[in-house]
């Protein structure tokens, strides 16, 4: 048996034992998501230790298990793991962790609140994990319906409610339009299997022609676009993850939503290159909206949670920018920047949610002497948003780097040919650079620094190790990637070469047909 | 002649009439036991549905070819059987409330069970027309049943004039059809259906036909009825419509449309494209301002008419098999939702949102059940109606590459089902996290129903989590059809 079928097993097992106890016993219900997230996450890491000298499975794969599930529909439950999921897997293991320890702040009906973070903590990994095109969909949806229920739940602020549905009928749209997309793939493959390994072989050798994946790729691009909060798509997020319970912003923003990124890169990308060729260049200039409006937006904000909500919707742009550059640096960087910031939106969104827990507002403008009042909250803060601003030694500013590497060496033509890709690289560039600094740096003054804030003369720090364990987990992981990047990108970028191979190799077949030196009219 | 093929509709013909002799000699405090007994009957039935009438090689036929026991009449009899089970173990458990005559409560259901039967082996027009004519009478008694409530004698009138309307629509349909082809066989109008599609009068029969089925399965433009029926009825008696009812008109569509006339049917590929789309919008808009489960239920089941008839209209068989692990998976979900809302309406006297609030303290059972049927409803993995929907609109893609219309009925479904997650999770929000009433005695569910809930989301989960062994059986059931 794979480990991996257990990482996403055990969670939804879980899931189904905590129904069995009893509603009064909270210390046990904690307990048990707190273990089984531990013990997930060290089998993540194990994995992660464990991937150079594992045995290469199926289609390169590592760790892989496949068991039939409707034979006749070609669906079957399979997961393994190369270069790409691994990082993804491995940081939401960990993610889910932080957040099932920082859950000590929910009081009221703890029993359905742990079993839908189990459930969601199980389906997020099943999503990274399985490489069935339908158990991908199917496990996301798994999680995020848990997210809805939650934030309607336990979410916090009278915009809650509309909060609830608006990021429900967004994010349903979202993951429908890209399910259509799905089933075109699989019908137009030919093969009539949802596995991605025979899918992959499949179009190598027989591509869809060109006008199908014109046809089908932007079903993909926008549908899972609107998942990640591609802009203009993006305005459920700072809204949503306002309200959201402190765990459930975590895994969303930090985990759940890479989801969308990596279908993009992992099935949209390599499986429809030609498609991917022709509409990638609006993908850049809409990366741009992220990056630079959202940024802008972010600038804007007095909310320490709209801040980050932001400023992470602004990152999301980084990883479409990697993609749209089709190259391997720029694609192990978009990898990278979506592991990276899973740790930091994670983290950031559990200081957020430990702020508002002791002070019931998270306005920035009543905030102040930070530092003096928690010391050890303010520090790991201030870490995060430097981190955020991509400073050096965070696994953030690895990402970003790779990233604007690797576009400046793209030969994506935009418009035709009229603007190269680099004016967007140096535009993302300011937009990280300056603008991200602008809105960080204004945030540390107003937090950290001056007087006393009024809002939390009676805060506390966490207190004991116990509780101050999220944090520090979250923030050495993002150190670790800042100081030791090797650990993922020499994964990474075997399999990220795989995906751009698999599109350079797809070059329009007309222009090979005359001779070369012949020059196209 | 092979009485044989018809053992259970004579089953079902005889417990009736024996429960009719019966109720003179049973007390009135025992009839109860009368109803839970035919429940194990039918259930029996079911079983042997299941297993020993599925492994029919060949269809059978019997008088003279009017009856034919194909995999499609085998797999939809079960359905009907399973969803007779529900249905009188609720209608025992409401005997109290339904007032004198519980007992022919139990026979009329028996009748339109045995009604439902006939329909799904229907091979003549004669015999579809006596089948529905079998359910529809039933019905008009089992909606106005609680004859002191006006509410159910309202649902009575209107069913009741409604019905009426569409069965002298089904009937001029079949007349004309008849006098169009001069046969009412359907294995003859197979035969020559290229011919007769170019025919204008068979064609105008054909529609009228249609459209009387279309108000069984209450699809748009015969959708009308639904709500109001739905919220007068007593709850064992919408259960049954929601689903036995629908069931009947969907068998007899997917034989016409893709056994008999798959011409014709081809050539209304736009009509059946139209009715389904304005069906899905329309069930779902309306369904969203509503405070009543009983109410939004009818609204939800016009939605859901909407997507049985867009896998039929993909004209495929991968389509018709859709719509028929569509349903299954609908059976399961819709009479775990009434079984809930019958215990509600029972025991709170109301099955307004406002009642419904703090239903997680008072039983977790119940509301568990309520919400895991609303979140299969609308379509939420590892439950059911996850799969069913993903199948509809794999059979829609599928169909696209030919025309291109296909994807945009696949986007107005996109859209019916984001509308539904609105309207489906106000009540699972109605249930856990509005603010209950100050009444917080717990609600007391009889062993009977909690044994039935339980089967039921079993059912929800076992065909979400293995969903193969039904779908190979839907699209064996689906083989003979000539798409």
């Amino acid at each position: 048996m794979s480990p991996l079928t257990w990482i996403l097993g055990l969670p939804l097992l879980a899931a189904a034992g905590l129904c069995l106890v009893p509603r009064t016993s909270k210390g046990v219900l904690r307990t048990v998501a707190v273990a089984v997230t531990a013990v997930v996450a060290w089998m993540a890491i194990d994995l992660l230790l464990g991937f150079a000298t594992a045995p290469v499975g199926r289609g390169g794969y590592r760790f892989v298990q496949q068991i039939p599930w409707v034979e006749s529909l070609g669906i079957s439950f399979f997961v393994g793991v190369d270069g790409i999921n691994l990082g993804l897997i491995v940081m939401g293991a960990i993610v889910a962790f932080a957040a099932a320890c920082v859950s000590w702040e929910i009081e009221d009906r703890t029993k359905e609140y742990y079993v839908l973070l189990m459930l969601m903590t199980g389906g997020i990994l099943g999503a990274f994990a399985s490489l069935d095109v339908f158990f991908l969909y199917f496990f996301h949806e798994l999680a995020l319906v848990p997210t809805f229920i939650m934030i309607g739940v336990w979410g916090r602020g009278e915009r809650r409610q509309s909060a609830a549905f608006q990021i429900t009928l967004y994010l349903t749209l979202g993951a429908l339009v890209a399910l259509i997309g799905l089933i075109a793939l699989y019908l137009q493959s030919g093969v009539r299997t949802f596995d991605l390994v025979t899918l992959t072989d499949t179009l190598a050798a027989n591509p869809m022609p060109a006008a199908r994946q014109y046809f089908i790729f932007p079903w993909l691009m926008f549908g899972l676009g609107i998942l990640v909060s591609l802009w203009p798509f993006h305005t459920w997020a700072p809204l949503g993850y306002g309200a959201a319970p402190t765990a459930t912003a975590m895994l969303h923003a930090g985990v759940l939503k890479k989801f969308g990124l990596y279908v993009l890169l992992k099935v949209a990308v390599p499986l429809l290159p030609e498609g991917a060729k022709e509409w990638l260049p609006l993908l850049a200039w809409m990366c741009l909206g992220n990056i630079l409006y959202c940024g802008w937006v972010a600038m804007r904000q007095r909310d320490l949670n709209q801040l980050i909500g932001n400023s992470s919707v602004a990152h999301v742009g980084f990883v479409f920018l990697g993609v749209a550059s089709l190259t391997t640096v720029g694609v192990t960087g978009a990898v990278m920047v979506m592991v990276a910031h899973g740790f930091l939106a994670a983290l950031s969104f559990a200081l957020s949610g430990f702020l508002y827990r002791q002070t019931g507002s998270l306005d920035m403008g009543r905030m102040g002497g930070l530092l003096k009042q928690l010391p050890f909250t303010g520090t790991v803060m201030v870490m995060a948003m430097m981190a955020g601003c991509g400073l050096p030694g965070f696994g953030n500013f690895v990402g970003e780097m790779l990233v604007l590497f690797g576009g400046w060496k793209s030969d994506l033509l935009i418009c035709g040919g009229w603007i190269s890709f680099r004016w967007f690289v140096a535009a993302a560039a300011w937009g990280a650079l300056i603008v991200a600094a602008v809105y960080m740096l204004r945030a540390v003054r107003e937090m950290f620094h001056g007087p006393i804030g009024e809002t939390w003369r009676k805060s506390n720090d966490p207190t004991g190790a116990w509780r101050r364990l999220p944090y520090v987990v979250l923030l050495v992981s993002l150190l670790a990637l800042g100081v030791a990047p090797r650990l993922l990108t020499d994964h990474i970028e075997p399999s990220a070469k795989l995906i751009v191979d698999a599109v350079e190799r797809s070059r329009p077949a007309p222009h090979l047909a005359t001779a070369p030196g012949h020059p196209i009219p | 002649m092979n009485l044989w093929l018809l053992g259970p509709e004579v089953v079902l013909v005889l417990l009736g009439l024996s429960l009719l002799m019966m109720d003179g000699v049973v007390p009135t405090a025992r009839r109860r036991l009368l109803g839970h007994a035919s429940a194990a009957v039918v259930a029996v039935l079911c079983l042997y549905a299941l297993s020993g009438h599925a492994g029919l090689p060949e269809p059978g036929y019997a008088f003279g070819r009017m009856f034919v026991l194909d995999g499609l009449a085998v797999f939809f009899k079960a359905l009907f059987l399973c969803a007779g089970v529900f249905v009188l173990l609720l209608a025992a458990d409401m005997g109290d409330r339904l007032g004198s005559g519980v007992t022919e409560y139990f026979v009329l259901t028996l009748f339109a069970l045995a009604g439902m039967l006939l329909a799904a082996s229907a091979n003549n027009f004669a015999v579809m027309y006596v089948a529905l004519e079998l359910i529809t009478v039933a019905f008009y008694v089992l909606t106005s049943y609680q004859r002191s409530r006006v509410a159910s004698l309202e649902a009575g009138v209107k069913y009741l004039i409604l019905g009426a309307l569409s069965s002298a629509f089904m009937v001029y349909g079949i007349a004309l059809c008849f006098g169009a082809s001069g046969t009412m066989q359907f294995d003859e109008l197979a035969a020559k259906s290229a011919e007769l599609a170019e025919n204008r009068l068979f064609q105008v029969g054909m529609l009228l036909v249609l459209g009387g089925l279309a108000f069984k399965v209450a699809v748009f433009p015969f959708q009308i009825w639904a709500p109001d029926v739905y919220e007068g009825s007593p709850a064992p008696t919408t259960a049954f419509l929601a689903i036995g009812s629908k069931a009947a008109g969907v068998v007899l569509l997917v034989r016409l449309l893709g056994g008999v006339i798959p011409e014709l049917g081809l050539k209304w590929e736009m009509l059946l494209m139209v009715v389904a789309a304005v069906s899905i919008l329309f069930g779902s808009l309306s369904a969203i301002p509503q405070r009543s489960l009983k109410r939004l239920m009818g609204y939800s089941s016009i939605a859901n008419g909407g997507f049985v008839v867009l896998g039929l209209a993909a004209m495929s068989k991968a389509g018709s098999a859709a719509v028929l692990f569509y349903l299954a998976g609908y059976l399961f979900t819709v009479l775990t939702a009434f079984l809930v809302v019958a215990v509600v309406v029972e025991r709170l006297g109301t099955d307004d949102f406002s009642a419904l609030a703090g239903l997680h303290q008072r039983s977790p059972l119940l509301a568990g059940a309520l919400a895991i049927s609303m979140v299969s409803l609308a379509g939420v993995p590892p439950l059911v109606g996850f799969f069913g929907k993903f199948l509809v609109l794999k059979a829609l893609v599928e169909q696209g590459t030919a025309l291109p219309s296909y994807f945009v009925l696949g986007g107005i479904a996109i859209i019916g089902v984001v509308i539904s997650f609105w309207y489906y999770f106000g009540v699972v929000r109605a249930i856990y996290w509005n603010q209950g009433p100050e009444e917080t005695s717990p609600v007391v569910v009889p062993p009977v129903i909690r044994m039935a809930l339980v089967g039921g989301v079993l059912g929800i989960l076992f065909l979400g989590l293995f969903p193969g062994s039904v779908w190979d059986a839907a699209v064996a059931a689906v083989a003979l059809l000539k798409f």
